[in-house]
């Protein structure tokens, strides 16, 4: 099953390192990964998504625990929480599709932030079904490039304490 | 008053009591080994960086203090890595200097540089790279607090040559600042060793399985306390010889592939294992899902991570073993298990650990048998890795913690020589012998000249069989006697590279010359390699197969 972890670390040179290979060393894999500052600067939010069956998840969370930088480990699929991605896309744009993939990307709310006479580029936000559903929908139009930010997420109501 | 990083280091030393430190000098190092030159701290020089780090590793398991040792950059450096994981693997504490090239040279390729800093972070507890020489003095308080509280393990510091001269204002004592990690609330933690004392009290059948973590929080004593007062059998793995004495008529000796029959039987049929300090290694374990099947288990372990790492427990409390287990045995109401210490007596009697006495050629398990007898159980043992540390493991019985000294987890050979140097500087009036193989012996040969110019006089038993016995019993059983590059052909004369050296060798080729070789090496008051010619066919039983059930056990008839 697919998990996604919220964690608190020191905002410290060598800590992205310690996380991946902790990761690398006992063959875990890390889906997609995003990291940045809190509210306070010293500390960084990452938002880590692995998969793996209950006995795999609960050693990563406990050998991220372990980690001398990290301040606190949530399984957010534990609870209700929220997760969105941002994707640009580029799409081949010749006369022909142009008006789709307008009609496309106001249905997603994306943004077009750049055209020119070959390709449109556009900026969508949204949950991973939503991301998915978008790309499927350009791949018969023909994808150019696809760069992806990774998760990120919170729990859904109170706020996380970061200690 | 202004100061060189490399004398605010040698202070820093001086003021966690290092008295000892083990090391090889380099370009990137010049600094502090300019500082050394007149310190008052006792510098080892020994002849490879793996050497120096082993033996900070025997002195650190010896004494409970922390090991430290000296490398230069680059090849300096890299030479420690097996080192590092030996003592990560088995917590210990240790800290380990690096030399780097100067801040301003870092990433460049520069000569000798190589980023030890990332080669170490998954074999380190906690590992530094000192940019800024004010930042040292707080680095190196940090790090000595993090190599010995909590898990122990060794933390390395990479110090580039211009921090180690740069001249700073006298850095203040650091207050230390780091992270707390959340504590299991006490009044959980009490109700969990009720429910725990609880289980004890149902059981009919309860084992201990005691580990390194017993030695480590000096938990022997209340161990032992607890046992005698719920009359529980008590089995010590590798890493836990020394934390229940091995002569009580409670042990059950060692657990696992080469465990006793009647240690690996208690647990195969046991109705409540307590493990305390331990991590169900698969050297231990066999095949997971037929080890304790019939108990409940219970866990005590410092590290959370260890809980459900690789078997499911019942019951579990974190904490330091020495502290959970007085808890516990307050908890607890003394019991007899009558019927089950009667199990465990005919297991005891029926199947004693035994090997096969040859008049004319010297079994290697008598040698060990003799130093125990030699020695009265008293010397420190190290080992080297493969059969001598098995039959080490079997044969001397343990009683004292910190006496047995062996490469568990890794698995390193070359590391019980260094690692007897190591023990013999922390503890110079105990006699220590490494129980050596003539492979393992060679991988650190050259510490001969560190002892005999130090006087380190460590004795070296060595179980002289002309091959790599351990893979060679392998292939002997489970690859058709294929012996593919088991036998050392080419090995030296170790009596003339003993004597070559400046140390004693001792040939015994006989097995009734054993006791008195071994009674002359205690009284030669240098070091002495005994090079005992023992029999080339001897093999470790019983054992389990690879992936079998402990209590599956080979032994030498059925082999």
């Amino acid at each position: 099953m697919r998990h996604t972890i919220s964690v608190f670390v020191e905002n410290k040179f060598g800590v992205l390192a310690r996380i991946a290979s902790l990761f690398s060393a006992r063959g875990y894999n890390i889906d997609s990964l995003s990291v940045g500052e809190t509210t306070d600067p010293t500390i960084s939010r990452m938002t880590i998504v692995t998969q793996g069956d209950d006995q795999i998840i609960e050693q990563v969370i406990k050998q991220l625990r372990r980690l001398m930088e990290v301040i606190k480990v949530i399984d957010l699929t534990q609870s209700d929480f929220i997760a969105r991605e941002m994707v640009l896309i580029k799409v081949e744009a010749n006369q022909d599709h142009r008006a789709e993939i307008l009609r496309i990307a106001d249905i997603f709310r994306g943004k077009i932030i750049d055209v020119n006479p070959k390709t449109m580029t556009m900026e969508v936000t949204g949950d991973e079904g939503k991301i998915k559903a978008l790309i499927d929908l350009f791949k018969p139009i023909g994808i150019k490039e696809i760069a992806r930010t990774g998760k990120v997420s919170m729990a859904r109501g109170k706020q996380e304490k970061q200690q | 008053m202004k100061k060189t990083g490399a004398k605010i280091f040698v202070e820093t030393l001086r003021e966690h009591k290092i008295g000892t430190v083990f090391g090889y000098p380099g370009g990137v190092l010049l600094p502090i080994y300019d500082e050394l030159y007149h310190a008052d701290i006792r510098h080892i020089l020994t002849r490879h960086e793996q050497g120096a780090i082993h033996a900070a590793d025997g002195y650190a398991r010896a004494t409970g203090k922390t090991g430290v040792c000296i490398a230069t950059s680059g090849p300096g450096a890299c030479n420690l890595v097996t080192g590092l994981a030996t003592a990560f693997m088995d917590s210990v504490p240790l800290v380990a200097f690096t030399g780097q090239v100067p801040t301003t040279m870092l990433g460049n390729d520069s000569f000798q540089e190589a980023d030890i800093y990332g080669i170490s972070i998954p074999i380190t507890k906690y590992n530094y790279l000192v940019k800024e020489t004010s930042h040292l003095k707080e680095i190196m308080y940090e790090a000595f607090h993090l190599a010995n509280s909590g898990r122990p393990g060794p933390v390395l510091i990479d110090l580039p040559k211009d921090v180690q001269a740069i001249e700073i204002n006298n850095p203040p004592i650091p207050k230390l600042t780091l992270p707390q990690k959340p504590k299991c609330p006490v009044e959980e933690r009490n109700k969990r060793i009720e429910e725990i004392a609880a289980l004890i009290q149902d059981s009919k059948c309860p084992v201990i399985y005691a580990g390194g973590g017993i030695i480590i929080s000096g938990a022997n004593e209340i161990l032992q306390k607890l046992a005698e007062k719920i009359s529980a059998p008590g089995t010590t793995i590798l890493m836990g010889k020394g934390g229940f004495p091995e002569d009580h008529e409670l042990s059950l000796g060692m657990l696992g592939m080469h465990g006793t029959r009647y240690a690996n039987y208690a647990v195969s049929e046991c109705d409540l294992l307590l493990a305390v300090g331990a991590r169900f290694d698969d050297r231990v374990t066999g095949k997971v899902s037929t080890f304790a099947a019939k108990a409940k288990i219970i866990h005590l372990d410092i590290d959370p991570a260890e809980v459900g790492k690789i078997i499911q427990t019942d019951a579990f409390v974190i904490g330091d073993a020495q502290e959970v287990l007085e808890l516990l045995c307050k908890k607890v109401k003394k019991k007899t298990n009558k019927e089950w210490l009667k199990q465990i007596h005919a297991w005891k009697k029926e199947y004693p650990l035994s090997y096969e006495k040859k008049s004319n050629v010297i079994s290697p398990q008598y040698v060990v048998e003799q130093i125990y007898e030699q020695t009265a159980g008293q010397a420190i043992i190290t080992t080297e890795v493969g059969q001598n540390q098995m039959w080490a493991a079997q044969y001397f019985k343990t009683s004292k913690p910190r006496t047995f000294i062996t490469s568990g987890g890794l698995g390193t050979m070359g590391y019980g020589f260094p690692a007897a140097i190591g023990a013999k500087t922390g503890c110079p009036e105990r006699i220590v012998f490494d129980v050596a193989g003539d492979g393992s012996f060679q991988m650190n040969i050259q510490e001969l000249a560190t002892a005999v110019y130090n006087k380190i006089n460590v004795k070296i038993a060595l179980l002289n069989n002309g091959c790599l016995g351990m893979v060679r019993q392998w292939q002997e059983i489970f690859y058709g006697r294929r012996y593919s590059q088991t036998t050392l052909q080419g090995n030296p004369d170790f009596v003339k590279v003993a004597e070559g050296y400046g140390a004693v060798g001792i040939r015994v080729e006989k097995p009734n010359e054993v006791p008195s070789a071994i009674q002359k090496a205690i009284e030669i008051d240098r070091p002495v390699v005994i090079d005992f010619h023992v029999d080339p066919e001897a093999n470790v039983f019983p054992m389990v197969p690879p992936g079998g059930a402990i209590n599956q056990m080979l032994d030498r008839e059925q082999k």
